[in-house]
């Protein structure tokens, strides 16, 4: 019982991990929350959903949703987002982001109604048997696919020039500027990357929650707790705290008396516990602030 | 031939004009400094050549006119600037800071140089693979101005190399600068607060005061002009 709950933990965890991580890299981009990430991968769900009711193999539609949703990301961070950015206005760009989240809600329900559509889990049904506890195949899938992401996304940041390029902008702007770097197209990128793993976390975790346009508001607040509890500018953070969160949902909705209503009660304690008591989050790096 | 030809009428932040009617003019590997007081906008001058700042005029490289481009244009055009303060990068290793210099160029070029800087300065090479944030204000400095030649810049834009260094340090500092520029043929616009060791290493020299030029001609000149040595050689 408790493995089982461990298990599903994870599986769970690694989705929130994955948003966790898109709004991390569009952090580290930008200086600023994306509300509209969750919206953004639920988008990247319907994609999916779509293209897989005109008869295109799911695997492939989660492709095409991941480009999709990243040019579409893109977008959203050249006409939307840049400008506030230019002129450090935190604040309305905070607004912005939530106005994009309440579009493309809404945007979603206009095109696609609001009835429950089912998605096809990318790793089939059925499950296998794992120290004696039965997983379904589709959570072994998205903890794999999700850790695959993790480690491609590591070795592009720290092995490749333009993972350098781009932490070079993150550290410094100016100082990357000045070295031929251009800190607008590092910046689409990451949002190019956040949009694209959006679409795969929306899709992978579509099958157990059911297509609907209410479907991401709740991972995106277990998303942005796991965030913060990781560090809001640290990628592996936002996956150690994705499971972490993933993990201790499952076990209050399973232990505590009456958990299954205050799961997200959960993801609160959480974040306000890391704001009271380490900021930074567990791997994120304190803000320096020079005098 | 890569010559600065700077003709600003008027630039400056947002609403906020500082310089007016700078002319100024840098040949191929040609050494200029400028001088002046605290907030005369010797730091605007190198932002608005880098494209920092709103500008009207014309700033000419060689062929080609900066106004308008981007900062990392007129990097990738053979510009390097190491700003005031850190120019580093914090939280990338020694080694990072350099390729991020070379990332103009080839990627085999940049890591065959970088490990050519890194030899040059053992102080850096030991410290190859660690986060810049743990060097001294000497090391960062020289690391910021290796990291400017890893471009293989025909101009390098400094902004007060001296500052926060001990005096021992500077000297040193300008020595290795002077032995760097020369050795590439790079050019230099230097600003500079310690002005008998900016004279020492440059050809030409200009006052700025209040966004204006007021003097200029030969550093050697200007180090022998009693009002220059009034004002900014304390003497």
């Amino acid at each position: 019982m408790l493995l089982q709950q461990l298990a599903d933990g994870v599986a769970t965890g690694a989705i929130y991990g994955a948003l966790a991580l898109a709004i991390v890299l569009v952090y580290r981009a930008s200086r600023t929350l994306n509300f509209a990430q969750g919206e953004l991968a639920l988008l990247g769900a319907y994609v999916s959903w779509q293209l897989v009711a005109w008869g295109v193999p799911i695997w492939a539609a989660v492709i095409v949703s991941m480009a999709a949703l990243a040019v579409l990301s893109v977008a959203a961070e050249k006409v939307l987002v840049r400008p506030l950015v230019k002129r450090h206005q935190a604040l309305p760009l905070i607004i912005v982001t939530l106005g994009l989240m309440i579009a493309i809600n809404a945007l979603i329900g206009w095109a696609w109604t609001y009835q429950t559509k089912e998605v096809p889990p990318l790793f089939g049904s059925g499950t296998i048997d794992l120290l004696g506890v039965a997983v379904s195949r589709q959570d072994v899938g998205i903890v794999l696919t999700v850790l695959a992401v993790a480690i491609g996304l590591g070795i592009l940041f720290e092995y490749t020039p333009l993972g350098l390029r781009m932490r070079a902008a993150i550290s410094n702007p100016e100082s990357a500027e000045l070295s031929g770097i251009s800190t607008g197209r590092t910046m689409s990128i990451g949002w190019a990357i956040a949009g694209g793993v959006g679409a795969l976390a929306g899709t992978l975790i579509a099958p157990e929650l059911f297509l609907h346009p209410g479907m991401m508001a709740p991972v995106l607040i277990y998303a942005f707790a796991a965030a913060t509890l990781g560090g809001l500018d640290s990628p592996p953070g936002a996956l150690v705290g994705g499971i972490v969160v993933g993990v201790v949902e499952n076990l209050a909705g399973t232990y505590l008396p009456h958990g299954s209503d205050f799961k997200q009660v959960v993801a609160l304690v959480i974040i306000v516990g890391v704001l009271l008591l380490r900021p930074q989050g567990i791997f994120g790096r304190r803000e320096v602030v020079r005098v | 031939m890569s010559r600065l030809a700077v003709e600003i009428s008027e630039a400056g932040y947002g609403p906020v004009t500082v310089l007016r009617d700078v002319e100024l003019e840098v040949p191929e590997g040609g050494r200029l400094v400028i001088l002046g007081a605290n907030g005369a906008g010797k730091t605007s001058i190198l932002r608005t050549i880098s494209g920092l700042c709103r500008v009207s005029g014309s700033i000419r490289w060689g062929d080609a006119e900066l106004v308008g481009a981007p900062p990392y244009r007129v990097a990738a055009a053979g510009i390097a600037h190491v700003p005031q303060g850190r120019g580093t990068f914090g939280d990338l290793t020694v080694r990072e800071n350099l390729l991020v210099g070379g990332a103009t160029r080839q990627r085999r070029t940049a890591l065959a140089d970088a490990d050519r800087w890194l030899e040059r300065f053992p102080r850096l090479g030991e410290r190859a693979s660690r986060a810049a944030s743990g060097l001294s204000g000497g090391e960062q400095q020289l690391l910021a101005i290796a990291r400017a030649l890893m471009s293989a810049p025909r101009l390098l834009l400094l902004d007060e190399p001296s500052l926060g260094l001990a005096p021992k340090i500077t000297v040193e500092l300008f020595a290795t600068l002077d032995e760097l520029c020369a050795e590439t043929g790079t050019a230099m616009l230097l600003v500079e607060q310690n002005a008998e060791l900016a004279l020492g290493i440059a050809e030409q020299a200009v006052i700025l005061e209040s966004g204006r030029i007021t003097i200029r001609g030969p550093a050697a000149e200007l180090r022998d002009n009693d009002d220059v040595r009034r004002a900014y050689l304390g003497v």
